[in-house]
């Protein structure tokens, strides 16, 4: 038994093989097969790899651009798709666990279908240590599946730190009360060399930018340091922040679920409190 | 201009999710609703260019008959009218879904006139299923373009901006199109109280299409473990700022 495995060099791709060996041989496209990217010629390069291999079934990575070229696939060929899957068992029907709520709930689900399309959420699995599946030799894309492609890239403008990437997230929620409100939350940024986070209820209250926003639909961190001020800890915040190390939070209300959840608290006025912590920093230099 | 939005009435959870006893469901006794944030972005794009080039827009469901409330939030926002896919509160899975948004679209579509764009939100807040845009896109034979941040028609194309590690990916399609948009491609207005009450009375068409069984089939929900945080306190008000430098200097940061 073959299986297809949509792959690229990235950690989460390793992570989708461990799943993917369960339901046989694993054998490789590349996500980069198609440059530039095009998602639907490479749903359909991968519909007819699938057929000639008669693979079993199909796994990517649970990516943007994992979901979006698989369920480009399951629309192609007709067939069901489960999206971000922590655990699949083989059979008919194969059973998976997939994420809800961008990781707040899981779902036990039965996945009927001839052959099960199949993304593993990034970071749910250990990853694969085996060998490196071989490659399939794809056919050329016909024009119409051409048609959506990327014609250009535009760089990030390179303002402050970002925050997918930072070490270190100073974060503000509707406690902290306005837009002004933020030049404290921005001082002790710039004192930690930390980027500035917020809540939905602030990018919703047009305070910060949405570029700004840390949860469910905005960005998913990964800091040694998360400091969120005035945050009450909503499931949709709480789902971007899975992969802080640390967690500091300061709120007026200790049984916030932000409070709850965290390593570190301080209870009190944030007002007072993130003014206080730069003042302790500024003696220390 | 035509242009349709479709969107998916989710509960607000809050800061703990409780279940149903049989697992099956999000308990909602307690909680208000709402369409999913990706979805609100789709239904102020819309209501944009019909301000800016005229036309018709439309709202589009599948839910229960209190997703009716959704359908009029989008029509306080300024859209024309509303198509509500009523269900019997059972889940539809991803197929299902779009196969039935396909059947309505297309029915309006013989009726008033080809839709120039159709949005959907990236992913649904609740199920996450990434797939029901792109379905519809594939079963009306029409370019789909996903996770967008910006769009902007110029004339029978529309330009795409989409958000990926390391900047934005631009795409130019042609029009017809079926765009799935994030939540930052826009900040939705406040519905406005004249616009509530215009709401009020602009037309529901409601139709109670069949459940097809479900593919996907859901079998139970759990909430996971936590992530096992101490909460350790360093104390309260100003006075903490001293434990809280500490902390960050044992972390490195200091």
């Amino acid at each position: 038994m073959t299986v297809l495995v949509l792959m690229d060099e990235s950690d989460a791709s390793r992570q989708t093989l461990t799943l993917a060996r369960r339901f046989g041989e694993p054998r490789s496209v590349r996500m980069d097969a198609v440059r530039p990217f095009a998602p639907d010629a490479l749903a359909a390069a991968l519909a007819h790899a699938a057929d000639e291999l008669n693979a079993s079934a199909v796994f990517a990575a649970g990516t943007e651009r994992g979901n979006e070229v698989m369920a480009r696939l399951a629309a192609r060929t007709g067939l069901p798709f489960a999206a971000n899957c922590i655990g699949a068992t083989p059979g008919n029907p194969v059973e998976v666990t997939r994420l809800r709520w961008g990781g707040s709930l899981l779902e036990e689900a039965r996945l009927h279908s001839p052959r099960p399309i199949i993304t593993v959420a990034p970071h749910t699995v250990p990853a694969d240590s085996g060998p490196a599946p071989v490659e399939v030799d794809l056919k050329p894309a016909a024009g119409k599946d051409l048609v959506v492609h990327v014609s250009d890239h535009i760089k990030p403008s390179n303002g402050g730190v970002s925050l997918a990437e930072a070490k270190v997230i100073v974060s503000g929620g509707r406690g902290v009360g306005s837009k002004e409100g933020f030049a404290i939350i921005e001082e002790l940024a710039g004192l930690l060399g930390a980027a500035v986070g917020c809540s939905r209820a602030v990018t919703s209250a047009g305070w910060r930018p949405h570029s700004d926003q840390v949860g469910q639909t905005g960005t998913k961190v990964a800091p040694e340091v998360y400091i969120a001020c005035g945050i009450s800890g909503a499931t949709q915040h709480m789902a971007g922040l899975k992969g802080a190390k640390r967690i500091l939070a300061i709120n007026s209300d200790p049984q916030a679920p932000l409070m709850l959840n965290a390593d570190y608290t301080v209870t009190g006025d944030l007002k007072e409190i993130v003014p206080a912590i730069s003042a302790e920093i500024r003696k220390h230099r | 201009m035509r242009i349709a939005a479709c969107i998916k009435r989710v509960p607000i959870t809050g800061g703990r999710i409780l279940l149903t006893d049989d697992g099956r469901a999000i308990n909602t006794q307690h909680l208000g609703f709402t369409m999913s944030p990706h979805e609100e972005c789709g239904v102020e794009e819309a209501v944009r260019l019909i301000e800016a080039n005229k036309g018709d827009s439309v709202v589009l469901t599948l839910g229960p008959a209190e997703a009716v409330e959704q359908l009029r939030d989008a029509m306080a926002l300024g859209i024309d009218r509303a198509i509500h896919l009523q269900t019997d509160g059972q889940e539809w899975d991803g197929e299902g879904t779009a196969a039935a948004l396909t059947a309505a679209i297309q029915a309006d579509e013989a009726a008033n006139g080809r839709f120039d764009v159709v949005f959907f939100g990236n992913e649904s807040a609740d199920s996450g299923g990434f797939q029901v845009g792109i379905r519809v896109a594939y079963a009306l034979g029409r370019p789909c373009v996903t996770g967008l941040k910006k769009v902007a028609l110029d004339g029978a194309s529309v330009r795409c901006e989409q958000e990926v590690e390391g900047g934005r990916d631009v795409y130019v399609v042609p029009l017809p199109a079926v765009l799935t948009v994030k939540e930052g491609l826009n900040l939705p207005r406040y519905p406005s109280v004249p616009g509530k009450m215009r709401a009020r009375t602009k037309p529901v068409a409601v139709s109670s299409p069949a459940r097809p069984e479900p593919r996907v089939e859901l079998v139970r929900l759990a909430v996971p473990a936590g992530q096992g945080r101490r909460a350790e306190s360093l104390g309260s008000g100003p006075g903490a700022a001293p434990a809280v430098v500490e902390m960050l200097q044992k972390a490195g940061i200091v």
